[in-house]
Formats: structure tokens, C-alpha cells, sequence
């Protein structure tokens, strides 16, 4: 055996998101894993199994839906936490509406993804996690590329981004103040590419908006955007159909599509390694403005 | 793919960040829509050039400034090497982060601003690269254009860093002097075409050939646990595992391990990882280990090979950064936590503080604030297991966490 160790991936990056959500569950009381259905928090509850098995995943799935959700992303959810028994928690943005915490944004751009903060905070403090797990990676945004491994929100759910906890080495520190918080990011280290290939290698299953389909869409802003009853289109907007996948999985109101024919992981693979357009550049919601992430994470976004 | 991980550092205005986005430049990192983001970005601040070092300042108070005040993390790859780059702060009072990013480095890259050479800031770089024991250090000597690319100038920077790495007891294992210019991408990606003079390796080409390991395999194995594993369920009725990370060191079925502190002794059963099962365990590997008998052994206890125990230190001397605003408070009660493990820890005395720009000891000085340097004495209320940072890097470093404000506010690294 040679004398020297490599640190190679994917291996490194599994040993390392691994170890920390065994921390997380032996540093916190109540904690949760983030689950919105798309690949990142695909690949934490695949990393979790691995983390506990012959144990039982001790966590249980908190999504957060804002009813904006593509049908198959739903599907996909429950047939996932069917097949590995897990829990499923599910707080809906439309109570908060019904209950006029928030208000339903109005005009061509309304969206519901700003308002899903006020229903996740409103989830942890009514379930009381103390610890919510997130398929964030740092590379997705310069705000994001800030952000510690185990990262301390006030009773607000408040970032404060000047006053972040040294994280040294890999000794991470989990203490925390009653009502406050801390978002755990696993998969911090990895890219969009490192996800996916770790996808084809554990051979998981994804939903199937991810491959190529035909869809209807509309064209605004360079963008092709999924057509749907949330979305409020203009008369001259009109549908068509067109071959097309999606990168990330957001609302149907805030992600947008991408032409493609790649209907199988490799393809998907070979298309991101030519992509000349970051995975966020069809993320409507970060084009507000440049500060966009940055401000929501501020606000308690995940 | 092999991982390297790169902790950059530099005074203020010396072209870090655009050293950073010209490598991500240079190796077709950065996607069209962020670049044309940044051309927006640059126009709309007024710059006649598109200012690539607004692609790491990710908040809006680094971006108003101009300066960079906590770590990012940047990716990039190339077809030899998957690259972890944390960017620090080169402002005095961001010490603290500059650590952070730094702690896991196997490369340092110090940056220096040819036209003013060696300057406090490069001491204080250097200073923490020693006491973090970076392997690989680069003295990436920039702004070379604006000295018309001179030799001369270079070789008195390489001499002057000599004389300062001749009176420093810290030696890495490879240090390289390289001339660039980040704004013409002279030496960074490409060898351009100004500098003929300059015999070695581009600063990418020497990233792609540096040789690193992780965990020497003659460093002593050290296992902490982080948790029992006993599922009861009824295919695994009777498995009981000691999860944890390998810190250091390599575990292979068949060897007798000591667990600290019961100082109770088995042999290793099975090395499990998911549904599969290895005969060998290296450092950084998250594992199960199953070991023969019942031994008493639970989070935060250590699993050793048998023979080479670490000494149980009660006393400990150690060097630490301060990275709190509250200051240090002598014979206040911290959580010092070393690896996985928490235990009460009393600081006894403040042996002393040192100015890292000059590396010595101040002797009118005994207390330590924000981003100070010193050496304490501390006393734990148990015994903790952790070598010499010198020794054993993995096992030779704590934090120590406030009790009423849960901050961590020091790295330690045990002497």
C-alpha cells in the first residue's frame, strides 16, 4: 500500500458531509432536513442513510410547499419517503396567506418563494428544530460562497453575515441560545457537478423534470418560464411546446427551463460540463437584484 | 479526482480577488451570465475594466468597501485537480477568519504587491501559515506589470522573504516564489510573455504538480467517536458500531485498539462503510468500526491502536488565537472542545503575547483580545487526549466555546 493518502472525490466529499450530519445529530435536540424534492436535498437524505445505517435516518423531511410546486416534484416526494420510511413534515405557504402573515405578491413576476421564509420560520418554531439540514453549496452564489458549515440564525431566523462563528478545522460548534437556530450544509463543498455525478454513482432516482420532456412554455426575458396556472402571462404570451429540462427545482413561477434533448444522467452530465450559463442563471428569483440571495438569506431564507 | 485545498491571503489592495478570478478566468470557470454580471457590475461602480474581484465579494457591505471581511469558499477544477479556494481577509482586524479559512489548507498563497515588497500584512500571513504548519506555502509576487516586469525587483523580494524564513522556526515543506501579473494574466494560467527571465512554473502549473497527503499514515491512528450505533432492529438485532472519522492515522481489522479514557482494550471486527465492509480504515474515511467484546466507549471517547496511547494531558501549554470581542478572562471557565470531545477548561495563565509581525514576545503585555496571538496555560476538568500539533496536526488542535454566549472565541494548538 502506497504510503500516501489521496483525499479524492467523491469519496472526500461523502466522508466529510457524513461526518457532519452525525455531528448534527448528536449536537441537536430536533433537527430536520430541508426538503424541497430537487437534487441537492436528493443527495442529503442519500448521505444521511449512509451516515446512520444499519440505523434508521433520525431526522424526519420538513417541505415547505408554496402550492407552486411542479406536480411531479410532489410525486417524487412521497414516493421517496414511501420507499425509505421516513417522516414527512408539511407546512404550506397558503395558511400563511389564510392566516395574513404574508401577502400573495401581485403583477407578471409574482412569485411565492419570498413568502415561503415566513412559513419555514413559523415551522420551527411551532416543531422547535433546533437544527435545519440544507442542500445549499457554496458555489451556487457569492452570498452562499459565504456561508459557514453549521450557521447560527437568531430567533428571526436573522444571517448575520459580520458576526459569523470561526469554523476551524472540522470541529464544529452546535451551541446555541433557546430560539435560536442553526441551517447545517452538508454538501457546502460541492458543486452542481460534483452532485450530479454522485447521482449517476449511487444511482439515484430524481424527478423526471430534470430530464428532457416536452412542456408548454412561454418566452419573457430570454427565458423560457414553464407555463402554469400561477403564472400571470401577458396577452401576448403565449404558450408553446418544446423540448426542454430544468436545472434546479424551484417554484413553476421562479425556475426556468432549459432547451434540451438530454433525457438520460450521462447527457445531463455532458451538458452541464459544456453549460455556459451558471445553474442560478435560470433562477429567476436571484435576478432581482445583485444582492438578491444575500437579502433573503438576511430574512431567514434557507 | 484529488481535492486541493488553497487558502489565499494578502494585505489590502494587492489583488487577491482579481488574482482569483483570473485563475477562474483563465481555466473557463466563471459562466457567461456571471460574467456579464459583472461587466453590469463594473459599469454601473464606473470602471472603464470589469472588475473581477467583485465575482468573490459576495455581500453588499464587502462590495461597498471594496475589501474582503469573511471567508468565501470558491470551486474549481481542472482535468487534473478539483480546487477548494478559501478566500480570507487580508485586514488586521479579519485575523480571525483569515484562520478559519485558512485551517485547512495544504497550500498557502501570500500574496505580495511587488512595488511594496515585504509589508506588515506578509508577516502576519506567514506568521499564522507557521502556526497552522501549512505544508506548501506560495509567494505569489504580483503586480509585476507595474514595475516593468524587473527582475531585480523580484529577486530583492525572493531575498528579503528568505532573511524572514531563516529566523522563523516554521519550515514548510515546499515554498515557491512566483512573479504575476493578475490584471494580464502574466504567470497565473498561461506563462505569457513578459517575464523570459523567469525559468519556473506558472502559479496553476505548480498547483497541478504540488504533492500533498492527508493523514500521513505515519502519523498514530486516532479514532473519535462520534456515536454508538445500535439499530435493534431485527436484522441487526445485536450490532453495536462506533461511528466516527478516521483523524489520523489508518485502522485495519484484526487490531487491538485502545478505548481512552476507560483505557479498556478489543480487537477490531469489522470496518464498515453503508452496506459494505473494508479491511483498512485511513485518515479523513467516516467509517463504523465493530470491535470483538463489549467495552465501555460513547460519544466522545477515542479509539487508539493499543501500544501508541496519547498521554492524558489534565495541563495543558498551548498556543491560541483570540477571535472573540470579549477579552480573554483568566481563570474564567470555557468548553474546551478537542475533536468531537467537551470538557470544562480553566485558563490558568497567560504565559505570554506575541506580535506575529515581528514574531516576538511582548513582555508588557498579558491579555489577549480580539485576534491576538499568545500562549496559555489551561487546566481541563478531565484529561483530554490530544498530541502535539506539531506531532499529530489532526489531533493536536481545540476550540475553546463561551459558556453564556456559545461563541467560539480560540483556536488552541496543544505544545
Amino acid at each position: 500500500m502506497s504510503n500516501k493518502i489521496k483525499w479524492e472525490f467523491p469519496q472526500a466529499l461523502e466522508d466529510e458531509a457524513i461526518y457532519i450530519l452525525r455531528e448534527t445529530a448528536a449536537q441537536f435536540e430536533k433537527p430536520a432536513i430541508l426538503f424541497s424534492g430537487g437534487k441537492d436535498s436528493i443527495t442529503i437524505v442519500r448521505l444521511a442513510q449512509k451516515a446512520f445505517y444499519p440505523g434508521k435516518i433520525p431526522f424526519p423531511l420538513l417541505h415547505i410547499d408554496t402550492g407552486h410546486n411542479f406536480p411531479e416534484t410532489i410525486e417524487f416526494r412521497d414516493s421517496l419517503v414511501q420507499s425509505l420510511g421516513l417522516d414527512l413534515v408539511v407546512r404550506n405557504v397558503q395558511d400563511s396567506i389564510d392566516q395574513g402573515k404574508v401577502q400573495e405578491e401581485t403583477g407578471k413576476y409574482a412569485s411565492r418563494n419570498a413568502l415561503q421564509t415566513v412559513t419555514l420560520l413559523d415551522a420551527i418554531e411551532e416543531l422547535k428544530y433546533d437544527a435545519c439540514i440544507g442542500g445549499a453549496r457554496r458555489d451556487e452564489e457569492k452570498a452562499r460562497a459565504k456561508e459557514r458549515i453549521f450557521s447560527v440564525r437568531d430567533e428571526f431566523g436573522q444571517w448575520n453575515a459580520k458576526m459569523q462563528r470561526p469554523e476551524l478545522f472540522d470541529m464544529l460548534n452546535g451551541k446555541i441560545n433557546i430560539g435560536e437556530n442553526v441551517r447545517v450544509f452538508p454538501i457546502s463543498n460541492w458543486t452542481e457537478l460534483d452532485v450530479w455525478n454522485y447521482i449517476r454513482r449511487e444511482q439515484l432516482q430524481i424527478p423526471s423534470i430534470y430530464f428532457s420532456h416536452e412542456r408548454e412554455i412561454i418566452e419573457r426575458d430570454g427565458l423560457y418560464w414553464p407555463y402554469s396556472p400561477f403564472l400571470n402571462t401577458t396577452e401576448e404570451e403565449i404558450p408553446f411546446r418544446e423540448k426542454v429540462r430544468f436545472r434546479t427545482v424551484g417554484d413553476m413561477t421562479c425556475t426556468a427551463a432549459v432547451l434540451s434533448e438530454a433525457d438520460k444522467l450521462e447527457d445531463i452530465i455532458a451538458e452541464i460540463m459544456e453549460a455556459k450559463i451558471s445553474e442560478r442563471g435560470a433562477r429567476i428569483d436571484d435576478k432581482r437584484s445583485e444582492a438578491a440571495m444575500e437579502k433573503r438569506k438576511q430574512a431567514g431564507y434557507f | 479526482m484529488e481535492v486541493l485545498r488553497i487558502a489565499t491571503s494578502g494585505s489590502v489592495d494587492d489583488g487577491k480577488s482579481t488574482l482569483i478570478g483570473r485563475l477562474l478566468y483563465d481555466t473557463q470557470s466563471i459562466p457567461q451570465d456571471k460574467m456579464e454580471a459583472l461587466h453590469a457590475a463594473s459599469k454601473r461602480k464606473g470602471l472603464d475594466f470589469t472588475d473581477l474581484s467583485l465575482l468573490t465579494d459576495g455581500l453588499v457591505a464587502e462590495r461597498e468597501q471594496g475589501i474582503t471581511i469573511d471567508v468565501a469558499h470558491i470551486y474549481f477544477s481542472t482535468p487534473t485537480r478539483k480546487y477548494i479556494i478559501a478566500d480570507t481577509p487580508g485586514h488586521i482586524e479579519y485575523t480571525r477568519n483569515m484562520v478559519t479559512g485558512a485551517s485547512n489548507a495544504q497550500v498557502s498563497l501570500i500574496l505580495v504587491d511587488a512595488r511594496k515588497g515585504i509589508v506588515e500584512q506578509t508577516y502576519r500571513h506567514f506568521f499564522i501559515a507557521g502556526l497552522l504548519r501549512i505544508p506548501h506555502l506560495v509567494i505569489v509576487v504580483n503586480k509585476m506589470d507595474l514595475v516593468e516586469y524587473s527582475q531585480s525587483r523580484f529577486d530583492q523580494i525572493v531575498a528579503d522573504f528568505h532573511e524572514l524564513l531563516a529566523g522563523a522556526q516554521y519550515q514548510p515543506q515546499s515554498i515557491r516564489f512566483i512573479p504575476v501579473s493578475s490584471l494580464y494574466g502574466e504567470n497565473v494560467a498561461a506563462k505569457g510573455t513578459k517575464m523570459d527571465w523567469y525559468p519556473g512554473e506558472t502559479l496553476l502549473e505548480h498547483l497541478e504538480q504540488v504533492s500533498f497527503d492527508h493523514g500521513d499514515q505515519a502519523h498514530p491512528a486516532r479514532f473519535p467517536v462520534q456515536s454508538v450505533v445500535r439499530p435493534r432492529t431485527e436484522a441487526f438485532h445485536d450490532y453495536r458500531g462506533f461511528a466516527g472519522k478516521v483523524a489520523s492515522g489508518h485502522f485495519s481489522v484484526g487490531d487491538t485498539v485502545t478505548s481512552l479514557p476507560s483505557m479498556q482494550q478489543s480487537r477490531i471486527k469489522s470496518i464498515d462503510r453503508f452496506d459494505t465492509s473494508q479491511q483498512v480504515a485511513n485518515a479523513r474515511e467516516s467509517v463504523v468500526i465493530t470491535l470483538d467484546g463489549e467495552i465501555d466507549t460513547s460519544r466522545g471517547n477515542m479509539l487508539v491502536k493499543a501500544g501508541n496511547e496519547p498521554a492524558p494531558l489534565k495541563e495543558i501549554n498551548a498556543q491560541i488565537c483570540w477571535m472573540d470581542q470579549q477579552k480573554l478572562i483568566p481563570g474564567k471557565t470555557y468548553l474546551l472542545q478537542h475533536a468531537i470531545n467537551r470538557v470544562k477548561a480553566k485558563v490558568q495563565q497567560i504565559q505570554h503575547v506575541i506580535d506575529v509581525t515581528s514574531n516576538r514576545i511582548i513582555e508588557d503585555k498579558k491579555e489577549l483580545g480580539l485576534n491576538d496571538i499568545g500562549k496559555i496555560t489551561l487546566k481541563t476538568a478531565q484529561p483530554i487526549f490530544a498530541d502535539p500539533y506539531l506531532v499529530n496536526p489532526a489531533n493536536g488542535a481545540f476550540i475553546l466555546i463561551d459558556e453564556y454566549s456559545h461563541a467560539t472565541v480560540a483556536v488552541g494548538f496543544v505544545e
